[in-house]
């Protein structure tokens, strides 16, 4: 740890008077939970909607012709196909082809694309991208911007008091619009499995929108400890946690985010690593995995094989407040990576009885 | 009612101690999810590990504050982890000792000198 003072988000100030127990996390004060308690919060956001913080998050525009092209280098999606006004997620990946992290990108149309990057890689990821730009495309990082995420099934009601247009917006849409007289992007998506927005604001008006959508009867503040709670439930990655400079996206089972002419061309970089990992099949899988009693078993948690030998490591653990029971997700050996098979979870020396499951835990519910 | 650095409480019947945890490390903790407690017959170490309290957030060891025999664990916060919320000082309790030598129960913190432990952290 260094001693450099915490950044703070434009919603400090708002966090601690609604009560936000305040932890460093990526270098930010961010509140890890509110006077509800995670558990309340966790299943408030699944019942109703709930607000979420997230300007600590990296907002950055990609401008100029040939933008989505110069990105296809980086990264494995199709960003020439992103249609505007539409979202996608994606992987920046390293030459080693392993992922450097996992970002959203929008596409607004005339060769401008705004990134979404995680607060813990920002430092690196955007002077990787900018490192491998032709002299046409710009990289600009919108420091000047905060980002709230408002998740849950009423939150297409909550958000269209204020801008009806969002109500007709499908899963990874995005459109630029005026909330409370501020121009904000706003996509529908979310890391929770629940339907959503994520809002990007310019941080001068941020405050008076978070409190504007608090106010609204169905919305109650969720802090990143719910946020974990809710995503591992989803079933999706933490960057890392779940993924890292050490895993390829074949292991990590993100092959998805890969379109078939990316897989004809192979042409970003690192793509001959992940190709031969596909070629020859992977080491070892990310998996759901189920713990057979109450206790939860946490990341770095060994798993082991029904024969007692090594089979990986739980890399995401918890309780799922929604699934009223420990839930995780790790890497296994290939060969025990199959849904139904049983494991063993050293937990505090003793082995904990556990089972692969698909993922995600508590079933997605965006909108299509 | 005793206390100790780790934030149990120890109150004492007798020969017979009851351990809880705190409180302030049941706020520390947030939403309890999973208490594991130690068999009834376990002799135990002052200042050993012998049972679990895990939050959504994170996971706990609860140590034993004073050396003895365990004669009781409480069932009902292993059925309803979330009393240890509710309860912590009173009854969700999680385990009972039988003292090697209940004068090393005057030993431990008081309530002023436990308050006053807290406001170094």
């Amino acid at each position: 740890m260094t001693d450099e003072p915490l950044n703070l988000t434009p919603l400090d100030a708002l966090h601690r008077e609604l009560g936000g127990k305040m932890v460093p996390f990526a270098g930010y004060s961010m509140p890890v939970q509110y006077p509800a308690g995670i558990l309340t919060e966790h299943l408030h956001c699944r019942a109703k909607a709930g607000l979420f913080d997230v300007s600590h998050m990296g907002q950055a525009s990609l401008r100029g012709p040939g933008a989505a092209a110069a990105l296809e280098a980086l990264v494995p999606g199709d960003m020439i196909g992103l249609q505007p006004g539409r979202q996608k997620y994606t992987l920046l990946m390293t030459a080693e082809g392993t992922i450097l992290d996992d970002l959203m990108v929008a596409n607004l149309g005339e060769d401008h694309l705004f990134l979404v990057v995680n607060a813990s890689r920002k430092h690196i990821d955007l002077p990787h991208i900018a490192a491998h730009l032709p002299k046409s495309v710009m990289l600009e990082s919108h420091t000047d911007r905060a980002l709230l995420a408002l998740q849950g099934p009423e939150a297409v009601a909550v958000l269209s008091r204020f801008a009806p247009e969002v109500a007709a917006m499908p899963f990874m849409g995005f459109i630029t619009t005026r909330l409370l007289g501020a121009t904000c992007h706003i996509s529908r998506s979310g890391y929770t499995g629940e339907d959503g927005y994520e809002i990007s604001i310019p941080a001068e008006h941020a405050t008076e929108i978070a409190r504007a959508l608090l106010a609204e009867p169905e919305v109650m503040p969720i802090g990143l400890g719910a946020r974990d709670s809710l995503r591992l439930e989803a079933g999706l990655c933490l960057y890392g946690n779940d993924i890292d400079e050490t895993t390829n996206p074949v292991e990590a089972a993100l092959m998805w985010v890969m379109s078939k002419r990316r897989k004809t061309d192979w042409d970003f970089l690192g793509a001959n690593k992940v190709r031969a990992m596909l070629e020859a099949g992977p080491p070892r899988k990310r998996v759901g995995i189920q713990p057979e009693g109450r206790a939860p078993a946490r990341g770095h948690t060994e798993i082991r094989a029904p024969d007692g030998s090594h089979a990986g490591e739980i890399t995401s653990g918890g309780f799922g407040p929604s699934c009223n029971a420990p839930v995780a997700m790790g890497y296994v050996r290939a060969d025990l990576a199959a849904v139904g098979t049983a494991l063993s979870l050293m937990v505090r020396g003793k082995p904990l009885p556990a089972r692969v499951v698909a993922l995600p835990f508590f079933p997605h519910r965006y909108v299509r | 009612m005793r206390y100790t650095k780790d934030h149990e409480w120890v109150s004492l019947a007798g020969t017979i101690a009851t351990v809880g945890i705190t409180n302030h490390a049941q706020d520390a903790l947030g939403d309890v999810v999973f208490v594991e407690l130690p068999e009834a017959g376990r002799d135990v170490e002052e200042g050993e590990a012998c049972s679990v309290v895990e939050s959504v957030k994170a996971a706990s060891d609860v140590y034993s504050p004073l050396t003895g025999r365990v004669v009781e664990a409480n069932q009902a916060i292993v059925d309803e982890p979330g009393l240890v919320n509710q309860a912590a000082e009173s009854s969700a309790w999680f385990f009972k000792i039988e003292l090697a030598d209940p004068a090393a129960f005057d030993a431990l913190m008081d309530a002023a000198a436990y308050q006053a432990f807290l406001e170094t952290l």
